[in-house]
């Protein structure tokens, strides 16, 4: 049994997994603004 | 002894293994949230109709544009003032206390402000949104920025430009979710601005959340993996540490208020007449009948500007890490000051698409000028005290934010006074923010290594520092 490598294995997974929600929470609302923003700005090629 | 409360920096020190890139989003949710500073304007109109609820006819005790234009500006001044004022007490307490007063100052703006629109006092929004909600915001901008500084020494830029793009975003969030909850609210006597308030209060302290639990500190003497500080010396990026109340006796200090002040004020050229600036320079009369600038397509160029400022402030201080500091700001200056000397002749020339590549470049100097600043202040004053260097350089910000527009407003008048129409009426405008940015630059060039008289010495106190006479 080697519980250390698991442990460390399984401590990465749980901080990259942290890290990805965090950049989901503000990434989306980001984006939604960045989008919106985009499509305003399409009117001056029209 | 009394045990350290959770929002100690004792508290918030990573332990071994903590991912650093944690942190950008923590300092985004501050940024994010902050930046509706930005997008303010959307409740002109309908705080000038409150009681009217017609702006085109208004009641004789409606606000006017201008008693509604000073919330805004009251904002921007309690920005650059408690970034001044707080920066030293963020860097003793941490960026966690700091976040939650920020949150705290913040939301509270929107609440008191919700209270002053429902009982129609102008003094309690002024105190409200622009004093309560500004000095949230003068603490939120500064509090992440020492932190990433300190966990991304390899690419300072980066970090900072991430967060500082923020703000940028922030606005564009802020302005639809606004005009949607305004729209729930419709039916309300105010507009439904009190309620969108209220709404906005609640969701950007919940928001700001993240960045206050996640936010740590690196351990004494971190360094990224594989991270070796540059063998050949850079004198103009030093190794030792300046404290805010020496590093405001340099003249680098003041030189880099300078920089700002002047880039800020010139972005600030296009920004506050963006919209009837196109419209008036690409006019039916120029363009031809039908062929000119529409009310629609000038909030386009808006739009299309806002992105371009967003983006600088990413890209431009990435960059700064590669190039430099100091060369940085002579591209945005000096850039800049060709840019503006020939938009007057593609505005005479109807050359559109050119006219708005040149303004867009603009902006995203502008954009690139606040992010690349934190960077630039931690080279040549160290990281110990940034955040609170970073907070008395915004002063500049402050300035530049109730300068800028005045003198803009008054040059453009001036030329309308004079019967001057089209490009005409914006030339001066132009040509004297081509004029501050000379300024900037020279500014700029002028900047040399910090003397090391002004640097800490493990031996000094902070005390027998302070004490230290100006030199």
């Amino acid at each position: 049994m080697e519980p250390q490598p698991n442990s460390a294995q399984s401590t990465e997974s749980s901080s990259s997994l942290k890290v990805a929600l965090a950049w989901l929470y503000v990434g989306v609302p980001l984006l939604w603004g960045v989008s919106q923003t985009f499509i305003k700005a399409l009117a001056l090629f029209k | 002894m009394a045990e350290a409360s959770l929002l100690d920096r004792s508290r918030i020190v990573a332990g071994p293994g903590f991912n650093r890139w944690l942190i950008p989003p923590a300092a985004l949710a501050i940024h994010l949230a902050i930046g509706q500073a930005y997008a303010f304007s959307v409740f002109k109109n309908p705080l000038m109709s409150l009681l009217s609820h017609d702006v085109d006819h208004p009641a004789p005790d409606d606000w006017t544009a201008g008693q509604v234009g000073w919330i805004f500006s009251i904002a921007i001044v309690l920005l650059g003032l408690s970034a001044a004022v707080f920066g030293t007490w963020l860097e003793r307490v941490g960026p966690r206390k700091a976040m939650l007063a920020s949150a705290l100052c913040f939301a509270g703006g929107f609440f008191i402000g919700s209270y002053g629109v429902h009982i129609h006092s102008l003094p309690l929004l002024y105190f409200g949104y622009g004093v309560v909600g500004g000095i949230g915001l003068g603490i939120g901008y500064i509090s992440p920025v020492s932190t990433l500084i300190k966990w991304f020494p390899d690419r300072p830029g980066v970090a900072t430009g991430m967060a500082i793009m923020g703000f940028g975003g922030g606005a564009m969030i802020a302005s639809p979710l606004s005009l949607t909850l305004m729209n729930q609210f419709k039916n309300a006597s105010d507009n439904g601005v009190a309620a969108t308030f209220i709404a906005l209060g609640v969701i950007y302290l919940l928001f700001m959340q993240l960045g206050v639990w996640t936010i740590r500190v690196p351990a004494e003497g971190w360094r990224p993996a594989g991270y070796v500080p540059a063998a050949n010396h850079n004198e103009m990026i030093t190794t030792g540490n300046v404290l805010a109340s020496q590093a405001i006796k340099t003249p680098q200090f003041w030189l880099l208020w300078v920089v700002l002040c002047m880039n800020v004020t010139a972005g600030i050229g296009i920004l506050e007449t963006a919209s009837p600036m196109i419209q008036e320079i690409f006019s039916d009369k120029v363009l031809g009948a039908g062929r000119g600038i529409t009310a629609a397509a000038a909030g386009g160029f808006v739009g299309l500007l806002s992105l371009f400022n967003l983006l600088g402030r990413f890209f431009w201080s990435s960059a700064s890490d590669k190039i430099g500091r100091k060369r940085i700001y002579l591209i945005y200056f000096g850039l800049g000051i060709v840019l503006y000397a020939l938009l007057p002749t593609l505005g005479r020339n109807a050359s559109l698409a050119l006219f708005v590549v040149a303004c867009c470049l603009i902006l995203s100097m502008y954009g690139g000028g606040f992010s690349t600043m934190p960077a630039f202040l931690s080279d040549l004053f160290g990281k110990k005290e940034v955040g609170a260097i970073h907070g008395r350089v915004l002063t500049a910000w402050s300035t530049a934010g109730v300068l800028g527009p005045l003198l803009v407003n008054y040059l453009h008048e001036n030329a309308k006074a004079k019967q001057l129409e089209g490009a005409a009426a914006f030339q001066n405008v132009f040509y004297t923010m081509a004029g501050l940015l000379v300024v900037g630059f020279i500014a700029d060039l002028l900047i040399r290594a910090v003397n090391d008289k002004y640097f800490v010495h493990e031996t000094v106190t902070r005390a027998q520092a302070e004490a230290a006479p100006a030199h």
